[in-house]
C-alpha cells in the first residue's frame, strides 16, 4: 500500500516538473536517444517477424474459408491495435526500464542521490522527468514503426508464399484500418510509456542493498512493468471496444 | 538570521529518528559553534552518517529540531532546503563521484546547479581548476572517477565540496579503507581547508589519529605540510569530540576528557588506534 503510495508521489512529481525549471533538455535529449535510437534496431526486427508469423498463421485459418486475400487486413488490425503497442512496449520495458532500474539504483546506492540533492539538485526532476517525458515521446513513434514494419512482414509472406499480389495486400490492410484503431494504437503507447518509464525509475530510486538490491530492483522493474502493460491493455481495449460498440 | 560566532552554526535539538525498527539517532542534542572543529566517532552502525545527512536535511528527524545556520530545517520543504545546502559542503563516504561526469564537470556541478550561486561556465571551470590545485588533482581535469585511485576520489570529492567556499564542511569517514598514508594525505587536505578558509568541521571517523591530526596539527604553508599547533593555536582550534553509540550521544569533550574517559565503550576508540 505505502509502494503505491510512493509510485503515485512519484509520478505526481515528474509530470509536475515538466512545466518548472530547470528544464534538462540536454538529458532529455539524452535519454530520447538512449530509449529511441537504441531500440529501434530490436523493435524493427521484432515488428518484422511478428507480422511476417502473424501473416503464416492467420493465411491458414483463413484459407478455411477461402479468405486468403484479407490476410493484409488480419495483419495490420492486429498489429496496430494490439500486438505493435503492447510487443513494443514490452521490449522497451526490458530494455529500458531494467537500464533506468539499475542506472538509478546504482546512483543510490553509490550516494549519487543524496549528492546530487546535497549539491542543489532534485532528481526526480534531472533524471525521472527527463527519462518519462522521452519514453513518452519516442514509444509512440517506435509503435508506429513497428506496426508498418510489421505489415511490411506480413507482405513479404503473402507475396512470396501465399501468392497474393501487392494491391490485394496493402488495400486489404489500408481499409481495415479506422480512425479508432489509430487512435488506440497510438493512445496505447503513450499510456504504457509512463508506466514504463515510471516503474524503471520507482524501483531504480527505491533501491536498498548494495549490489544485490541494484540487481532485485532491476528484476522487479522489469516483471512489474510487464504485468502493468498487460494489465493497461486489457482495460484500454475494454475502454475502446465498448465506445465502438455504442 | 544569526551567522555570528557567538550563535550555533548547527544545532540538534532533541533529535530522534528511526526507520522502523529501533532509533538510529536517539534524543541526540548538540550545537557546533562557528569555526569549531568536532570529530564523531562510533562503532559501525552508531549512526554517525545519518547524523551528517540529517545535519543537512537529506534525513528527516521524527521528533525533534535540526537547525542550521540559524533556521530550523526541520519540516523544511526540499526546494527551500536548496539554499542551506549551497552552504554546507559534504564529503560522502566513498566520494559520491558522478560516475557519468569528468572530473572537471563533477567539481562545476554544485557551482552551476545550486540556484543561489549560478556561476558562468567560464567562472566555475576557473574555480574548479583552483580547488583541483588546491588538492593537487588539476591534472585529473578531464579524467573519470573510475580512473582515479579511492584516495583521490575522496580528494576531488573534497574539491567538489568546499568548491562554492562554504561556511560548514560535513567529512563522512574520510579515511576508510585507506591506506594509513593516503589516510594521512587526505587529513592533511582537510586542515588545509579547514586552516585556510577557516570553516566549521564536522568529521566522522572511526580512526583516532584523524581526530588527533585535526586536533592537535595546523596547516603550514611555508613548508606545505602539516606542523604540530602551539597551545594557544590548539585552544583557537576549539576540537570537540563526540562518541555516538547506537544512536545515542555518549561522549562529548575535549581530546582529554576522552583520553581520561573510563567508559570502556569510549575508550575504546582511543585505546584501539593509539
Amino acid at each position: 500500500m505505502l509502494a503505491v503510495q510512493e509510485f503515485y508521489l512519484l509520478a505526481g512529481a515528474a509530470l509536475k516538473n515538466i512545466f518548472r525549471r530547470p528544464f534538462y533538455s540536454d538529458d532529455l535529449f539524452l535519454q530520447m536517444d538512449i530509449i529511441g535510437v537504441g531500440s529501434l534496431p530490436i523493435v524493427i526486427m521484432t515488428g518484422f517477424f511478428s507480422g511476417a508469423v502473424m501473416a503464416l498463421q492467420m493465411s491458414r485459418a483463413l484459407a478455411q474459408y477461402g479468405q486468403v486475400g484479407r490476410t493484409g487486413m488480419v495483419v495490420s488490425i492486429t498489429l496496430v491495435r494490439e500486438l505493435g503497442p503492447v510487443l513494443t512496449a514490452l521490449l522497451v520495458a526490458g530494455r529500458n526500464s531494467s537500464g533506468m532500474a539499475s542506472e538509478l539504483g546504482s546512483m543510490v546506492v553509490t550516494e549519487q542521490i543524496d549528492a546530487m540533492r546535497a549539491l542543489g539538485t532534485d532528481p526526480i526532476q534531472k533524471l525521472v522527468t527527463p527519462r518519462v517525458v522521452a519514453t513518452g515521446v519516442v514509444l509512440p513513434l517506435l509503435t508506429i514503426i513497428a506496426d508498418f514494419v510489421g505489415i511490411f512482414g506480413g507482405f513479404i509472406i503473402s507475396y512470396f508464399l501465399l501468392n497474393l499480389t501487392p494491391t490485394q495486400y496493402w488495400s486489404s490492410a489500408w481499409r481495415a484500418l479506422e480512425w479508432n484503431d489509430v487512435v488506440q494504437g497510438l493512445l496505447k503507447p503513450f499510456v504504457f510509456a509512463f508506466a514504463v518509464s515510471l516503474v524503471g525509475c520507482f524501483y531504480g530510486l527505491k533501491t536498498t542493498g548494495g549490489t544485490q538490491g541494484v540487481g532485485r530492483a532491476t528484476t522487479q522493474a522489469v516483471v512489474v512493468a510487464s504485468v502493468m502493460i498487460f494489465f493497461l491493455t486489457f482495460f484500454l481495449t475494454k475502454i475502446f471496444v465498448s465506445q465502438a460498440g455504442s | 538570521m544569526p551567522d555570528d560566532s557567538s550563535q550555533p552554526i548547527l544545532r540538534f535539538d532533541d533529535v530522534t529518528l528511526s526507520f522502523g525498527g529501533p532509533p538510529v539517532l536517539n534524543h541526540i542534542s548538540f550545537s557546533v559553534l562557528p569555526g569549531e572543529t568536532r570529530i564523531i566517532f562510533g562503532a559501525a552502525g552508531s549512526g554517525k552518517t545519518i547524523l551528517l545527512k540529517t545535519a543537512l536535511g537529506l534525513l528527516r528527524p521524527d521528533t525533534g529540531r535540526v537547525y542550521v545556520f540559524g533556521h530550523d530545517i526541520t519540516r523544511m520543504p526540499e526546494r527551500d532546503l536548496f539554499d542551506i545546502r549551497s552552504r554546507i559542503g559534504m564529503l560522502f563516504q566513498e566520494g559520491a563521484l558522478f560516475d557519468s561526469l569528468t572530473i572537471e564537470e563533477n567539481v562545476c556541478y554544485p557551482l552551476l546547479n545550486q540556484k543561489s550561486i549560478r556561476s558562468t561556465p567560464e567562472q566555475a571551470r576557473a574555480r574548479a581548476e583552483e580547488v583541483l590545485r588546491f588538492v593537487e588533482l588539476e591534472h585529473t581535469m578531464d579524467k573519470r572517477p573510475s580512473e582515479l585511485s579511492g584516495g583521490m576520489r575522496r580528494r576531488v570529492g573534497i574539491a567538489r565540496a568546499v568548491a562554492t567556499r562554504p561556511p560548514l564542511v560535513l567529512y563522512d569517514s574520510p579515511t576508510a579503507g585507506l591506506d594509513p598514508i593516503t589516510a594521512n594525505t587526505i587529513i592533511a587536505v582537510i586542515v588545509k581547508q579547514r586552516d585556510v578558509s577557516n570553516v566549521t568541521t564536522l568529521m566522522v571517523t572511526h580512526r583516532y589519529q584523524d581526530g588527533n591530526l585535526m586536533a592537535n596539527y595546523r596547516w603550514d604553508a611555508a613548508t606545505g605540510g602539516l606542523r604540530p599547533a602551539t597551545n594557544g593555536e590548539r585552544a583557537r582550534l576549539r576540537t570537540t569530540f563526540m562518541v555516538l553509540r547506537e544512536g545515542r550521544l555518549v561522549f562529548e569533550g575535549t581530546q582529554q576528557e576522552l583520553e581520561a574517559s573510563e567508559d570502556p565503550y569510549v575508550s575504546r576508540f582511543v585505546v584501539r588506534s593509539t
